[in-house]
């Protein structure tokens, strides 16, 4: 009986670690593209100040589509139960 | 306000985790009828969105000025940016005819998100999957006909077979551009807009909660200005947050239907 509890207690515990990590994981590839995505941006718009509305738009379109990855993950961790 | 999320928490719960508040965040609760389908805070704060958008659009514009006033002014700054920054960027001036149903979009989107923030509503019906999965089947119904009418079955070919690829690896490219085009974009479009609506909601709930909880005891009373203090910072972050979302879906939104006008090429 107690093995049975224990056993429900960390099949518990590994759910939520579970969770964590569904999200953490998911999170550490986006993390990076955006950074990465950002800072060429930056570098692009601080050599043609003229094109810094092109840019501008192009990294949100490009920020869309990364960040999506993430928030599949965070939605994802709910959805584990 | 303190003094009713000390009531909401409840005097004698060990933590978050005891509460099943869930609920209760999100809304689920009906404000008329009792079975599942049912009016509920979420359904009323749509209509409401929906009346305020109507009501802005037609206070601004009933009587247009040559130079614009107050309202007209700031409405028609609203209108400039998205057939400015939005369909001339993406979409070229052949785009123009859909600055009305993306105007319309941008300005229901910001005001739902924006409910975020108000206080005494304090929940914004984007972060319910229901709106924006809505939304997106219209987009998706939208970049399709657009699609069919202007390219006709030439978009199919267009689209599931893009030119430029070595004919061998159309086995592996068709497949991944119909998942793609045909069913991860509406998911992705909703649920980017949902799951940061979310989030942002959760997190602002969080630092509410945690601010009064901080308050019950008296060890970690001296640490409640800090979760007050980010609950306020956080609140002005959202904003930007609710202006980003409503911005990115209308430009996908832009770039879907402008993508489908013409073949690539």
């Amino acid at each position: 009986m107690l093995h049975l509890e224990l056993l429900a207690a960390v099949s518990g515990s590994v759910t939520a670690i579970g969770k964590g990590l569904v999200y953490g994981l998911g999170a550490i590839g986006p993390g990076i593209g955006i950074g990465y995505l950002v800072g060429k941006s930056v570098e692009a718009m601080a050599r043609q100040p003229e094109a810094a509305g092109l840019v501008r738009t192009t990294m949100f379109l490009g920020i869309a589509f990364v960040e999506a990855l993430a928030l599949f993950g965070f939605v994802l961790s709910f959805i584990i139960s | 306000m303190v003094l009713g999320l000390l009531a909401f928490v409840g005097p004698n719960q060990g933590g978050f985790a005891d509460n099943d508040i869930g609920p209760q965040i999100f809304q689920t609760g009906c404000l008329i009828g009792n079975a599942h389908p049912c009016f509920s805070k979420v359904s009323l704060l749509m209509i409401i969105a929906a009346i305020v958008v109507i009501a802005l659009f037609l206070v601004a514009f009933h009587a247009p000025q040559v130079v614009p006033r107050a309202l007209q002014n700031g409405m028609e700054a609203v209108v400039d940016f998205v057939r400015n920054a939005i369909v001339m960027e993406v979409m070229g001036a052949e785009g123009l005819r859909w600055v009305p149903f993306l105007t319309a979009m941008f300005a229901y989107i910001f005001v739902c998100n924006v409910m975020e923030i108000i206080p005494l509503i304090n929940f914004p019906p984007t972060s319910r999957i229901a709106i924006p999965l809505f939304l997106a089947i219209v987009v998706w119904f939208s970049f399709n006909v657009v699609g069919f009418k202007e390219q006709g079955v030439g978009y199919l070919k267009s689209t599931l077979f893009p030119p430029g690829v070595p004919a061998a690896l159309y086995i592996l490219v068709t497949p991944i551009e119909f998942v793609s085009t045909f069913l991860v974009r509406p998911f992705s479009l909703s649920v980017r807009l949902m799951g940061n609506m979310f989030a942002g909601h959760l997190i602002l709930t969080i630092f509410a909660l945690g601010t009064a909880y901080l308050l019950l005891k008296p060890a970690t009373f001296a640490f409640a200005p800090f979760s007050f203090a980010l609950s306020v910072f956080l609140t002005a972050f959202e904003l930007l947050v609710a202006v980003l979302q409503a911005y990115i879906f209308t430009i996908l939104t832009a770039v879907y239907i402008g993508g489908s006008m013409h073949a690539e090429h």
